[in-house]
């Protein structure tokens, strides 16, 4: 089909956009990485955008990867990614499955009461003191428990569920299968798709998350990586890495330590992102569409 | 014959009705396992959701941590005449409605922009490109965009690095009130354009094919096209979204503004939700601050409900 001279112009300016876009998105990034691989005079003297690193040096990394904080803050994180996702699709699944069945009297009541809490809750100072009654302030239980389960992915895999045949289920129940039976070996294996989507959407939100950090954990051992990040970024405390450094030299290392712990927070997700994003672009559409 | 049928309908019925719970048993027993498998669920909201909710009644009490919810003396209204009558009250208001108007008015629009834009790209190659590379700020933790945000903006810092070049004065932005909404908005924007995108590209595969034939065959171009064919598609995806985003339309992102706002621009940064975490959290002001929550939740709870009897009025698409 021809294009008329509009529609021409249109598209070369809509291309024009879309890659001041992708450079708009990813420049970021890449300034924070070169300036962490930089040496930090130079990239203290450099002024405007970064195209390369300034020089080479990894000493930021090093001074990274020795302060106890970095590496004590990354194994909490690890702890909470994992227990609290593995906690997360269990309850989750289960609830979905649960809730996926028809003629289950309570299922309606149930599920109304679950999206209720999408619309109203107690609020953050209940919650708090609730957490505190129960004895998880400064317990890493703090961090799993109160979010064990999120009504939002909890709709997406049911409706998921909802979406396999009856058919398959009633002739397991012939078959003498019960539910869990159902569940374990009809169910999840035909929905991988939507249980690794939503595996993703649960661990990136324990390793991104601070503010439950925040809020209930004192215990400097206990701290997951964001909040270590917190005090490392925006509260500027890069002093504790720089022990026999001097003073002059504190302000520009301090810099690229900042960098550099950026680069290292975000390594793992960026290098998973690639390989997950069929995934979950799959999983939002089958989660979104319906209902 | 027939009156037979109905008297046995009617005990029927009326078995049927006063044996609610004997068919809940069975039900209960039937599907035992069923139960078993959401019950851990049903647990997690009672103890993690409905209990804050009756912890809510603090706000109407004297709480103290030594005595406990239900001990506390009744104060009444107290704590929201305290509340509404204080020296915050007003700015908190004005600075939570505009950044949320704000919000709805630039960053809304936005990813269907965005997915209006890459529908008309043809390539599509390039058009998973340009996703796959949208996508990804939605990944990264707030704490590392706030920690990009102070640096990049900060007075010897890339932003003021660039705009010396043409002759401006560098800007502490961060320290500066003005700047704090254009900062949190834009930020905002990067943030979630592209994966906001997602749900409004589906909603576009699957408007009828058919539709755009037609309109071709009366001559209607890619603009008529996407102008009366894939927005009045997208519609009612648009409504749902606008529809959930009244509700929240009070607790704008405090996670975020904590991170980046500081005694400098609580002018225009401080919201209703930081000042409950400041004054419940930090300062250990439980019964006030959860009176400021309980306000904050119940006119989220209003504008949801409002914006949902508009629409289905309006549009016929709503959340129920």
């Amino acid at each position: 089909m021809k294009r008329s001279a509009g529609e021409k112009v249109f598209d070369a300016g809509n291309t024009v956009f879309m890659i001041l876009l992708m450079c708009a998105t990813l420049y970021p990034f890449l300034y924070v990485l070169f300036a962490s691989l930089s040496d930090p005079a130079l990239v203290s003297q450099h002024r405007g955008l970064l195209l390369w690193p300034e020089g080479f040096s990894i000493e930021a990394y090093r001074l990274v990867f020795d302060n106890p904080m970095v590496l004590v803050g990354y194994g909490n994180t690890l702890i909470y990614v994992i227990g609290g996702t593995v906690l997360n699709m269990i309850l989750t699944s289960m609830a979905a499955y649960a809730l996926s069945r028809k003629k289950v009297m309570l299922g309606k009541p149930i599920m109304m009461a679950i999206v209720f809490t999408m619309f109203f809750s107690g609020g953050l100072i209940p919650t708090y003191l609730l957490v505190g009654d129960l004895g998880l302030v400064d317990t890493r239980w703090s961090m799993i428990l109160p979010t064990a389960i999120s009504a939002w992915n909890l709709i997406i895999m049911r409706t998921s569920f909802q979406g396999i045949p009856d058919s398959l289920e009633e002739s397991a129940k012939i078959d003498g299968a019960n539910d869990f039976t159902i569940f374990f070996r009809i169910i999840i294996p035909l929905s991988l798709p939507v249980m690794a989507v939503i595996t993703l959407f649960y661990a990136v939100g324990h390793w991104n998350q601070y503010f439950n950090a925040l809020v209930y954990l004192r215990d400097r051992d206990l701290f997951p990586l964001q909040l270590v990040l917190r005090e490392i970024l925006i509260q500027n405390s890069t002093d504790e890495f720089m022990t026999g450094i001097s003073g002059g030299e504190r302000h520009m290392i301090g810099e690229t330590i900042k960098y550099a712990t950026i680069i290292v927070a975000t390594i793992p997700i960026l290098f998973l992102y690639p390989m997950l994003q069929r995934f979950f672009v799959k999983g939002v559409l089958i989660g979104s569409l319906k209902e | 014959m027939g009156k037979v049928i109905t008297e046995k309908q009617k005990t029927d019925l009326l078995y049927k009705k006063r044996t609610y719970w004997y068919r809940l048993g069975k039900d209960l027993k039937r599907n035992r396992y069923i139960y078993a498998m959401v019950l851990p669920a049903v647990l997690y909201y009672a103890i993690f959701h409905y209990a804050p909710m009756y912890g809510l009644q603090i706000a109407f009490k004297e709480y103290s941590t030594t005595i406990g919810i239900w001990n506390s003396p009744w104060s009444g209204f107290e704590h929201f005449k305290d509340f509404f009558s204080g020296y915050y009250f007003w700015p908190l208001i004005r600075n939570t409605v505009l950044i949320s108007l704000f919000e709805l008015m630039f960053a809304f629009p936005a990813p269907i922009i965005l997915a209006l834009l890459l529908n008309e790209v043809r390539r599509l190659a390039f058009k998973r490109t340009i996703q796959t590379i949208t996508y990804l700020p939605h990944f990264i933790s707030v704490v590392v965009v706030v920690g990009m945000l102070v640096d990049f903006t900060a007075r010897d810092g890339l932003i003021n690095q660039l705009t010396a070049m043409f002759g401006f004065e560098p800007i502490a932005f961060m320290q500066e009130a003005s700047w704090f909404r254009p900062i949190y908005i834009g930020s905002g924007i990067w943030q979630g354009i592209g994966w906001g995108s997602i749900i409004y590209l589906a909603a576009m595969a699957n408007v009828n094919p058919q539709l755009y034939e037609a309109a071709k065959m009366d001559g209607a171009g890619r603009f008529k096209q996407a102008w009366h064919i894939t927005i009045p598609g997208i519609l009612p995806t648009i409504v749902i979204l606008f529809i959930l985003q009244m509700g929240s339309m009070m607790t704008v992102g405090y996670e975020k503004i904590i991170l980046m706002y500081n005694p400098m621009t609580y002018e225009t940064a401080d919201v209703i939700s930081t000042y409950v975490y400041r004054k419940g959290i930090l300062e250990a002001n439980f019964s006030y601050s959860a009176a400021v929550g309980l306000f904050n939740s119940v006119i989220n709870f209003a504008l949801l409900i409002g914006a949902n009897i508009l629409s289905r009025k309006g549009t016929g698409s709503s959340l129920w």
